[in-house]
């Protein structure tokens, strides 16, 4: 295959690309969109290897290095519960992250990948290496410990440091200097050692930044490693002249962070004060802050609560983290069919940062058959609450908090939130009082409409639809 | 040392409510306070002594005595002249009554009881916020009136209000119309719709439209474009090409139904007139009016308050006691009421009140603090009503530097941001070589694609998104897949195993990662269904 086949080639694949990302912008035309990203992605690995930068004799190292990792991607797709998604795709990350940063170091290793250049363009070539590292080595250490959190196996508390700014400064200033050395260094066994130096500091500095942020907030860092997936590949792309890279890391790496702020305007939080983390920790004990709520909390048992819904004529039932935990999807499902086969209103709300990665509780209703349209957005539905008889909030606590309207001094005050305060009744499943991630206590829960349903959400929406069917 | 509640019988003739109830005497107590009802205070709302004494309230035999001996009063009705002279005089310690009172129309009473220094809460001017909403009387007896209305009317209507077909025949459903659609004319649409009825009502507020259908009534709008809502969630005064045009919908209305209720009110002025004679008269015999605001001089021109008349063959019923011909019911959510206003006034639940003038509920409620008249308060600060359209995503105005970069930025920080790129396009063009231009317009270019196909993505989809793109950064597996055997080889320093080991071991995570990424998003795709 000549070079200029190759180049259109990698423009078909840019084209596919494009597309697949603007099939999404409906649940009707995004299983083409996945389509044309497997086309093209296929189109791109094919053009490359029979292209003219890859001699026969390496065929069958890649044919068995694309065998092994494809045996392993596909099984974990197939076997993965829709619950652990998000950890599944901050793993993903980490695996793109570790590829940049080894194809950096291959690169910078093969001296006939640098022989044609000299001057600027050496030092620019040396740089984009360093910049692919770096990045590629944040994604990794970055997405390892948010897939930690995600799974649980890491406290989803935020670690800080003392002075943990001063760390970060200091590593960026390290990282600087390492740079300016390797770029000036003038044998490879010489650059080697600012790069691994930096590496290592890439890798901590990736550990620290996601240890510090919240559970609350992994929606954002979620989406933020996966912008940095992509910024990796687009500076791999610099670093080899390829195009197609370039391209592909910059739609990825711009999507992310389109995501990342959509998701901070959500919890109307500031970006950098989501990377610089701590949120609901700052200052020990935040919950001293703004009003405490005061009242009675009213409980309520899975009959009262069937009895409610069968009385109703709209319902809005709002899921969060809660639901997916207790894997209680299905059975949401199935009150929902039931109290639509009897002609109740039944929609759901979803907050664009409810649960662990963004769109989360769409792909779990999804996997439970809810229809989605019947699964609104925060915006679409928020007005509705007025003429909603009862509006049912499973496991999720932030999202429904009205001190983030009411309570200036609330940590939360100007968050968006799902005002279920206003429908007629609402009810709270819940499993105790304990406050969300955010550590702010919730006034809704006093609120005189409101009752509470305690216990494990799977359990008791078990016996809700026990009751409804009786 | 607990203040003494006093709960005297009510005086007014006909009166048959009571301002508490054993059940709330209970959580008085509970709240630190002595409670002393006067014998007989119940009766007419079945609600006897002995009832009153179990719950823990003292029993005062006679009026003057318990007014005299009561550090805070309960009552329904605005108190009596006489019972103004029966409160304590100010000079030693002052009493506070809660009852209705209508300040505007009751100016020499406010006198009379600022004179006696005493310091009075209005029932009927707690602020229509939602905070205040659950010591808000004025909705409860509403409530109940609407409810009595369409009983009253069922009563004196000659048909069935459901439709039937038996034996005997098909009788039609009755036709029921409603004037205002507030807390009353929204309970009557309720009671009438559960009595079988076919419901139709009218308001001067488009957005009550909604309210109306989810209770089970038809709106039937007036087609002129006036907004009504005015302050504080209530109906306002409308202008004469809208009267017009709502005469012409009431005159038609009138020909069709068989039941009218009325209860338009606009507060501070007498009721408007909404009903016609001509009206009355084109309505079968048969038919009933019933009207809520009889009181305020009505809204039929042909309502005798209080009595029930029949003009041209329809009975029009003018009752201003609804709520208290439901007396059982209306005490124990009046009672209620005050309940929730003691806990307001007693936030440390021991016995002793605190008029905090701060509190805004509390500030307009209070018509006389201490001999000083306070009346009227200051405006709300937000209608009760949901708010219309434009300001119906009425959320805290972010503070600065969250999310608001929807707004258009300003100009300044525009021009900014251009001079900064434009300085950082000419630094990158005076010292970059050509090769790395070209790659770099295409790195921008595509962020700005990257940026423009996103914002099109539906948020119910960002987790496929965030697994394509995933699955799309595989790409980097290029950058491995020409390491592995590049066509010159032959170097002699060219560490090839190190290199080769690596670009494998790149490609092997990137294919799981490009693999699974594509498997799962198809996986998650599937389940989208409608």
């Amino acid at each position: 295959m000549s070079s200029t086949l190759l180049t259109v080639s990698y423009l078909g694949a840019a084209i596919l690309f494009i597309l697949s990302l603007g099939g999404l912008s409906s649940p009707e035309s995004s299983r083409r969109g996945n389509l044309y990203g497997m086309i093209g992605m296929a189109i791109a690995v094919l053009a490359t290897v029979a292209g003219p930068q890859v001699t026969k004799a390496g065929y069958p190292w890649i044919i068995a290095a694309l065998v092994v990792g494809a045996a392993i991607g596909v099984y974990a797709a197939r076997f993965v519960r829709m619950t652990q998604m998000p950890e599944l795709v901050a793993l993903m990350h980490s695996l793109v992250g570790l590829a940049a940063v080894l194809v950096g170091f291959a690169n910078y290793i093969d001296p006939a990948a640098s022989a044609g250049f000299k001057g600027a363009e050496k030092t620019i070539h040396e740089a984009e290496i360093y910049i692919g590292v770096l990045i590629g080595a944040v994604t990794f250490s970055g997405s390892i410990i948010a897939f930690g959190k995600l799974s649980a196996k890491i406290s989803g508390k935020p670690m800080l440091l003392p002075a943990r700014h001063w760390i970060n400064l200091a590593g960026l200033l390290v990282v600087l200097w390492c740079g300016g050395w390797f770029i000036n260094s003038h044998s490879i066994p010489e650059g080697m050692r600012p790069l691994v130096v930096m590496t290592v500091i890439a890798l901590l500095f990736g550990i620290h930044m996601v240890m510090a942020i919240g559970g609350a907030d992994m929606p954002v860092v979620v989406s933020m490693l996966n912008s940095y997936s992509g910024w990796a590949a687009a500076a791999t792309g610099f670093m080899l002249s390829n195009d197609l890279l370039i391209v592909t890391g910059a739609l990825v790496g711009s999507s992310g962070a389109i995501l990342s702020y959509i998701m901070c305007r959500a919890m109307n939080r500031n970006f950098v004060a989501v990377i610089a983390g701590g949120f609901g920790t700052e200052g020990g004990k935040p919950v001293a802050a703004g009003a405490q709520p005061a009242g009675e909390v009213n409980p309520i048992s899975a009959t009262e609560t069937a009895d409610l819904l069968r009385a109703a004529k709209n319902v809005i039932i709002v899921p969060g983290y809660g639901m997916a935990v207790a894997q209680a999807q299905h059975t949401v499902y199935e009150i929902t069919k039931h109290l639509r086969d009897k002609g109740v209103n039944v929609r759901f709300g979803i907050h664009p940062v409810a649960g662990r990665m963004p769109g989360h509780m769409n792909v779990l209703l999804a996997e439970a058959k809810v229809p989605y349209d019947i699964v609104m957005e925060m915006d679409e539905i928020n007005h509705d609450f007025p003429d909603t008889d009862v509006a049912m909030v499973i496991g999720a606590n932030d999202i429904v908090n009205p001190a983030a309207q009411e309570d200036p001094a609330s940590p939360i005050a100007g968050m968006p939130v799902l005002e279920v305060w206003k429908a007629k009744n609402s009810i709270v499943m819940k499993r105790s009082m304990a406050s969300g991630y955010a550590g702010v206590d919730n006034p809704l829960f006093y609120k005189e409409n409101n009752r509470m349903l305690f216990g494990d959400a799977k359990k008791m929406l078990d016996e809700v639809l026990v009751a409804l069917k009786a | 040392m607990p203040q003494l509640i006093g709960v005297p019988r009510e005086i007014e003739a006909g009166e048959k409510r009571v301002a508490t109830v054993p059940d709330v005497v209970e959580k008085l107590v509970k709240l630190g306070f002595r409670v002393a009802v006067q014998s007989g205070a119940g009766d007419a709302a079945n609600f006897a002594d002995d009832a009153y004494r179990a719950a823990g309230a003292e029993i005062a035999e006679d009026a003057a005595h318990l007014w005299a001996s009561a550090d805070i009063v309960f009552k329904v009705r605005a108190p009596s002249m006489a019972e103004v002279q029966l409160m304590r005089d100010g000079t030693t310690s002052s009493t506070t009554l809660v009852s209705f009172l209508w300040p505007a129309q009751n100016p020499q009473l406010m006198q009379a009881l600022a004179a006696k220094k005493a310091t009075v809460l209005a029932m009927d001017s707690v602020p229509r916020i939602s905070r205040a909403q659950k010591l808000d009387a004025l909705s409860s007896m509403a409530n109940i009136a609407g409810y009595r209305a369409v009983i009253e009317a069922a009563h004196h209507f000659g048909r069935f209000f459901t439709g039937q077909i038996t034996a005997a025949g098909k009788v039609p459903p009755a036709k029921v119309f409603i004037i205002g659609a507030g807390v009353a004319g929204l309970a009557a649409i309720g009671a009438a719709s559960g009595l079988g009825a076919i419901v139709r009502a009218n308001d001067t507020r488009p957005e009550v439209a909604d309210q109306i259908k989810s209770l089970g009534g038809e709106f039937v709008p007036v087609e002129y474009v006036e907004e009504g809502s005015g302050v504080g969630g209530y109906a306002k005064v409308m202008s004469e090409g809208f009267q017009k045009a709502q005469a012409a919908v009431f005159a038609k209305q009138a020909k069709e139904v068989d039941v009218i209720i009325t209860t338009a009110l606009i507060p501070g002025k007498p009721a408007p007139r909404l009903i016609t004679a001509d009206m009355v008269r084109s309505m079968r015999p048969g038919s009933v009016i019933v009207d809520l605001a009889a009181e305020q001089g009505g809204n039929c021109e042909l309502t005798e308050p209080g009595q029930v008349a029949v003009k041209h063959g329809v009975t029009i019923i003018g009752y201003t006691d609804l709520p208290s011909r439901l007396a059982r019911q209306s005490s124990t959510l009046y009672a209620t009421n005050l309940l929730r206003l003691t806990e307001e006034l007693c936030k440390g639940k021991d016995g002793v009140i605190n008029v905090n003038m701060d509190d805004e509920v509390i500030r307009g409620t209070t018509v006389v603090k201490e001999g000083a008249i306070t009346w009227p308060p200051p405006p709300p600060k937000l209608s009760a009503a949901p708010a219309p359209k434009p300001a119906a995503k009425q959320v805290l105005p972010a503070p600065k530097g969250h999310g608001a970069a929807s707004a258009p930025a300003s100009a300044k920080a525009t021009a900014i941001v251009f001079l900064a790129a434009a300085a950082l396009f000419w630094f990158i063009g005076a010292n970059a070589p050509a090769a790395f231009i070209g790659h770099f317009t295409v790195f921008v270019l595509a962020c700005f694609v990257g940026y423009m196909v996103i914002w099109n993505v539906t948020p119910a989809l960002h987790t496929p998104l965030m697994s394509v793109t995933n699955a799309i950064s595989s790409i980097i597996a290029i950058g491995a897949l020409v390491q592995v055997a590049p066509p010159i080889m032959e170097a002699a320093d060219r560490p090839t195993a190190w290199i080769v080991a690596l670009a494998l071991i790149s490609i092997a995570l990137v294919a799981i990662n490009m693999f699974g990424g594509f498997a799962v998003t198809q996986r998650m795709l599937q389940m989208f269904r409608k």
